[in-house]
């Protein structure tokens, strides 16, 4: 039996001082409550004849003292699980992203690179890795404890999860959210590479062409050139916004608001194009859901983040 | 309507006429027509105790398979598919069969209407239907849960239920919504009668603390079962007629779904354990012979805790992907939500303090309560924290948390109110030795089945698992070796209380030196409860101290 | 048999008759209560805390409606565009009236005129079934033939506005058929207080059914009236 867990990324420490802290302070006040207890119930039983002397009937002073202790020791854990929250939550703008794909009941992995895995996960010590992650079915949630995160994974929709890990091993990954019959076969593997050896891991499971590459030819297959492929400026029948440097973008959309074009945008745009509709254009695309599956949305996503206006479709 | 009302009431005092039965009302006739179409409050908490101590005992063996399972890391059922229905099963009985009706429907229906003063609940024909309610949607909820398999877990999550899942989700919904409607039933039943039918003098500020948990209580099932319903009905025709609006497929949003169905089911945490408060805030003073501690404190930390628990809902998605301030939010008003709570505990220890213990099996049962709920309250804290939530949910850490508060606390409530009014149900005394063993027995093998879980779950063992990994082996060994001493616990009172039933020593009106209006009619009471209407002329909990430290008999 | 009324439902249920007072004037009550009077405001408090129940189960619809909207609006208001305007608005005219003549039922049963009460809750009945017939008869038959229910394959509406629109229908579908089975549950306390009226059971000291039926009655109009502007109106916008 181990009772510890290994503490394999940065996050890791950083969440065990919160829960240490909540141990001691658990601790404090079951010892406070226990001992009280045990204190009064032999004192003050029936039979044990001490005298009581006056009882106390005002209580208000009481009351306000401890609730006012609650109130405070809370607020601060409050504050300490917020903070660490937030920070946990934001990616670092470089991660090296690779993409999940949740799926009853396995985890599609794809790198960068072209490489895919099943129920594994190869990543570089000491690299902020961010996973952008989406499920083709149920809600899946993804859940690697030695690094305390854990995140769900939704249908039609981009979740992403960072960490940065910092101890090679192998550490469990486990889908936490139920999702069908063999939920609890969902699980796979972290491997966490020196540099060097990730290279060689790269290079041995070199794909036919990277995730950009085969977006492309997608991109092509479905003919999404035809109203986006035109540059700004030039005539076309078809009028739709243009997608050359959009990626990490501002877009100001009809209903006046902005979004950023992240993944999620990209994603949504696909599948739900009517949803967020670009300022100026009409909502004419159809949706695409159903009809591209989400390893290739994925890939077409990846291509459009390369696209620039020195580089158009 | 609150304070200072004074001493006019609701109810002028009334005698009963010639004609009318004053006798036990379990001498109130003997025919099964007599039961089932009966419309007096304490028939209809006992058709009530029946079912719910058989919902109970089926959700446990539910329980008892689950935990047999995952004592070999490979599962010793071999079955995922039988697996996931168990734990299914195990969470939709005991959720909406067992922990949220238990102590309202059975002690509360019986008791309130004696605490009051009053003769029945405002609605006695509504109280029934309810029942009914209760058995139908029962019924139809066990047929689909062991003859059709359900496998989507309590929580009902889409797509998985609505579109995925292919087990008899429609029919499980079906029984949920028709028992919904008997929660909803007996809430407004319980608002009306206690604003309606307090005996002369009863103010708001006199009425036990038992009496406002349940008032908090039927708030929450009143305004929160109707969200459940229409949120139930949506899944429903979303997986009959493939129009919907949680699954993405379709258009819908799967997180609409999550918000809906917490904003009940958060509520229906404190409609577990609100009753459970009022219990052992009766049993308490009543064992400490003192009145007691802080007692408008008390009462308004029921209340409280019946708004606060309406805004916490967002604490069930940390990472389910909403918005981060949706988080920041909901985690702070979780804490708040806890202060309430806090301050209960508080006060229990402070009405301890300078009193007269006695140490029957009702007393143990509200001091374990006590220390279980604490610790289900603290390690609440914990996952009220964002960045420890993110590691500790979905796992072993949130079963252990919240079958403290659930098991150790409600249950122990049940257990522990059980047996203080058994006396005045049945009129007759339980085995005092048996019933302390029993007490004891259930906090030990408490303690052995769930602690082990909250360390299961800091190292990550994830819930709803068949299957899992060999190194969570020990911990989970020594669980389910728990579990069959808490099963062997719940099964004691079982013999000895139907023992009793028989064979028990007749009860006085008040075996316990008790305050409260229900220890001033017969027990058993007659179906009229009060030959004459009481009329209150004093606060609640007024208990002198003892002449000289006398012996408790 | 029944003296009081309480939540609808429980009607259903024969009891053993409890034990009761006699207290004079034909007028009864349960032995609980210290008079008729008092039964009665009990009663219709147990009508309006159900009411706050029904508020909050088509309170939790019509937030999901309002939040999908939000997500996509113009598929939503392309949707809205084609239901029928002149149905809706007759229907809503139709239910207004009718709650209307119902109150002047409870205006008359107060007098303790037996005759026009009766008259004015079979008018509030007839316009109630008039309500349904233009519904289901007419406007849903319509829907249907147009292909407008969210899963037919043959859905009138393409492109970018298809998945927004058939959501829109969901929630039409979903809305107006509540709302119907609400009023099917209405006409039937509707009948049973007409049958009751004509039997000469109430009178001006007691009329308790009537007026907790109303409050349902009115009810079921005020859904609708939040209904109204949803389907027809907000979209045209």
């Amino acid at each position: 039996m181990r009772l510890s867990l290994p503490q394999a990324a940065d996050s890791a420490p950083e969440v065990d001082h919160l829960l240490w802290a909540l141990l001691a302070i658990s601790a404090a006040v079951l010892a406070l409550v226990f001992f009280l207890l045990f204190l009064y119930v032999v004192r003050y039983r029936a039979t044990s004849g001490l005298d009581r002397g006056e009882v106390n009937e005002k209580t208000w002073r009481l009351e306000a003292a401890w609730t006012g202790a609650t109130l405070a020791v809370f607020f601060g854990l409050f504050v300490w699980g917020a903070d660490l929250y937030l920070r946990l939550s934001q990616a670092p703008p470089d991660a090296l992203k690779i993409y999940v794909i949740a799926k009853q009941w396995m985890w599609k992995v794809e790198h960068d690179g072209g490489q895919r895995e099943i129920n594994a996960l190869h990543v570089p010590v000491g690299t902020p890795i961010e996973l952008v992650m989406t499920s083709e079915d149920v809600i899946h949630d993804l859940s690697i404890p030695a690094f305390r995160i854990k995140h769900d994974v939704l249908p039609d929709r981009y979740e992403s999860l960072w960490f940065k890990a910092r101890e090679p091993g192998t550490y469990h990954l486990f889908c936490t959210q139920f999702c069908g019959l063999d939920h609890s076969r969902m699980t796979g593997e972290v491997v966490v590479l020196k540099p060097p050896e990730y290279a060689r891991w790269l290079a041995q499971n070199g794909a036919a062409g990277g995730l950009e590459e085969q977006g492309r030819a997608l991109f092509v297959h479905f003919g999404c050139g035809g109203c986006h492929g035109v540059t700004p400026g030039t005539e076309s029948t078809v009028r739709a916004p243009p997608l050359a440097g959009l990626y990490g973008s501002p877009v100001p959309l009809t209903d006046g608001t902005l979004v950023r074009a992240d993944e999620r945008y990209l994603h949504d745009s696909i599948v739900a194009p009517e949803r967020e509709v670009v300022a100026g254009y009409a909502p004419i695309m159809p949706s695409y859901a159903g009809q591209i599956g989400e390893e290739d949305i994925l890939k077409l996503v990846s291509y459009i983040e390369t696209l620039s206006p020195e580089r158009p479709p | 309507m609150m304070a200072g009302e004074g001493p006019v009431s609701a109810q002028r005092p009334v005698t009963v006429e010639a004609g009318e039965v004053t006798g036990s009302y379990l001498a109130d006739g003997h025919t099964l027509k007599s039961w089932l179409l009966t419309t007096d409050h304490k028939r209809i908490a006992l058709l009530y105790m029946a079912a719910i101590t058989a919902f109970f005992f089926i959700g446990g063996s539910a329980a008892a398979l689950v935990r047999l399972n995952l004592v070999v890391p490979e599962g010793l059922l071999g079955s995922s598919e039988a697996y996931n229905r168990l734990f299914t099963a195990h969470g939709v009985i005991m959720v909406w069969f067992f922990l949220v009706p238990a102590v309202p429907v059975t002690l509360g229906n019986f008791v309130i209407p004696l605490m009051l003063g009053a003769r029945d609940l405002a609605f006695p024909r509504l109280n029934l239907f309810s029942w009914y309610l209760f058995m139908v949607g029962g019924a139809i909820t066990l047929w689909a849960l062991f003859v059709g398999g359900v496998d989507t877990g309590w929580t009902f999550y889409t797509p998985l239920s609505t579109s995925y899942s292919k087990s008899h989700v429609v029919l499980a919904a079906v029984g949920i919504f028709i028992s919904g409607f008997s929660s909803i039933a007996t809430g407004l039943n319980f608002i009306v009668t206690i604003h309606r039918l307090r005996a002369p003098g009863l103010t708001w500020y006199r009425m036990p603390v038992f009496l406002w948990s349940l008032y908090s209580l039927s708030v929450l099932l009143v305004l929160a079962t109707p969200v459940l319903a229409i949120t139930l009905l949506l899944v429903l025709l979303e997986r009959l007629f493939h129009i919907g609006v949680f699954d993405p497929a379709f258009g819908g949003d799967p997180l609409l779904f999550q918000h809906l169905f917490w904003f009940y089911s958060h509520p229906a945490v404190y409609m577990m354990i609100l009753p459970g408060f009022g219990v052992v805030s009766e049993i308490i003073p009543a064992f400490a012979h003192k009145r007691i501690f802080g007692y408008k404190f008390l009462v308004w930390a029921s209340v409280a805790i019946g708004v606060i628990s309406f805004f916490v809902w967002g604490h069930h998605m940390f990472v389910a992907g909403t918005s981060l301030y949706s988080a920041v939010l909901f985690s702070i008003l979780s804490y708040l939500v806890a202060v309430p709570s806090a301050i209960k505990v508080f006060n229990w220890l402070g009405t301890l303090h300078k009193g007269y213990i006695r140490f029957d099996a009702p007393m143990l049962y509200a001091l374990g309560f006590i220390g279980l709920f604490t610790i289900g309250g603290v390690t609440g804290l914990w996952l009220a924290a964002l960045a420890a939530d993110v590691h500790l949910t979905q796992t072993y850490f949130v079963v252990a948390h919240f079958h403290y508060i659930m098991v150790g606390g409600m249950v122990s409530a049940y257990f522990g109110g059980l047996h203080y009014w058994w006396p005045k149900i049945t009129g007759r005394l339980y085995p005092e030795m048996w019933a302390r063993a029993a007490a004891l027995i259930m906090f030990l093998g408490f303690n052995l089945t769930f602690f082990p879980q909250f360390i299961l779950g800091y190292l990550g063992m994830p819930r709803r698992y068949a299957t899992y990994a060999p190194e969570f082996q020990v911990l989970n060994v020594l669980s389910s070796a728990g579990s069959t001493i808490l099963a062997a616990a719940y099964l004691l009172p079982l013999c000895y209380l139907v023992w009793s039933l028989l064979y028990g020593e007749r009860a006085p009106a008040n075996p316990w030196g008790a305050s409260g209006l229900e220890w001033r009619t017969p027990s058993p009471p007659p179906t009229v409860n009060f030959i004459e209407t009481p009329v209150v002329t004093e606060d609640p909990y007024e208990y002198p101290p003892p002449v000289a430290a006398e012996p408790h008999v | 048999m029944s003296d009081v009324a309480v939540a609808p439902g429980s009607l259903a249920v024969a009891a053993a008759a409890p034990p009761r007072h006699g207290s004079g004037a034909g007028v009864r009550h349960d032995f609980q209560y210290r008079d008729p009077a008092y039964q009665s405001e009990t009663a219709i408090a147990g009508m309006w805390l159900f009411l706050a129940t029904e508020v909050l189960f088509f309170g939790g619809l019509i937030l999901s409606w309002i939040y999908m909207r939000h997500g996509s609006r113009a598929g939503f208001d392309a949707g809205a565009r084609r239901t029928e305007l002149v149905i809706g608005t007759t229907n809503t005219a139709i239910l207004i009236t009718s709650s209307f003549a119902y109150a002047l039922g409870v205006i008359f049963i107060r007098a303790g005129d037996t005759r026009r009460v009766a008259k004015c809750l079979a008018a509030a009945l007839a316009l109630g079934l008039a309500f349904l017939a233009l519904k289901f008869g007419l406007e849903w038959r319509d829907d249907f033939a147009h292909h407008l229910f969210p899963s037919d394959p043959s859905f009138p509406m393409r492109g970018s506005a298809e998945a927004g629109a058939r959501l829109f229908y969901v929630f039409y579908f979903i809305g107006t058929g509540l709302h119907g089975l609400h009023m099917l549950v209405g006409i039937a306390l509707v009948c049973w207080i007409i049958a009751r009226v004509r039997r000469g059971d109430f009178s001006r000291d007691y009329h308790t059914p009537v007026i907790a039926v109303g409050l349902y009655w009115s009810f079921v109009d005020i859904v609708w009236l939040t209904l109204y502007p949803l389907i027809y109106l907000v979209g045209r916008g």
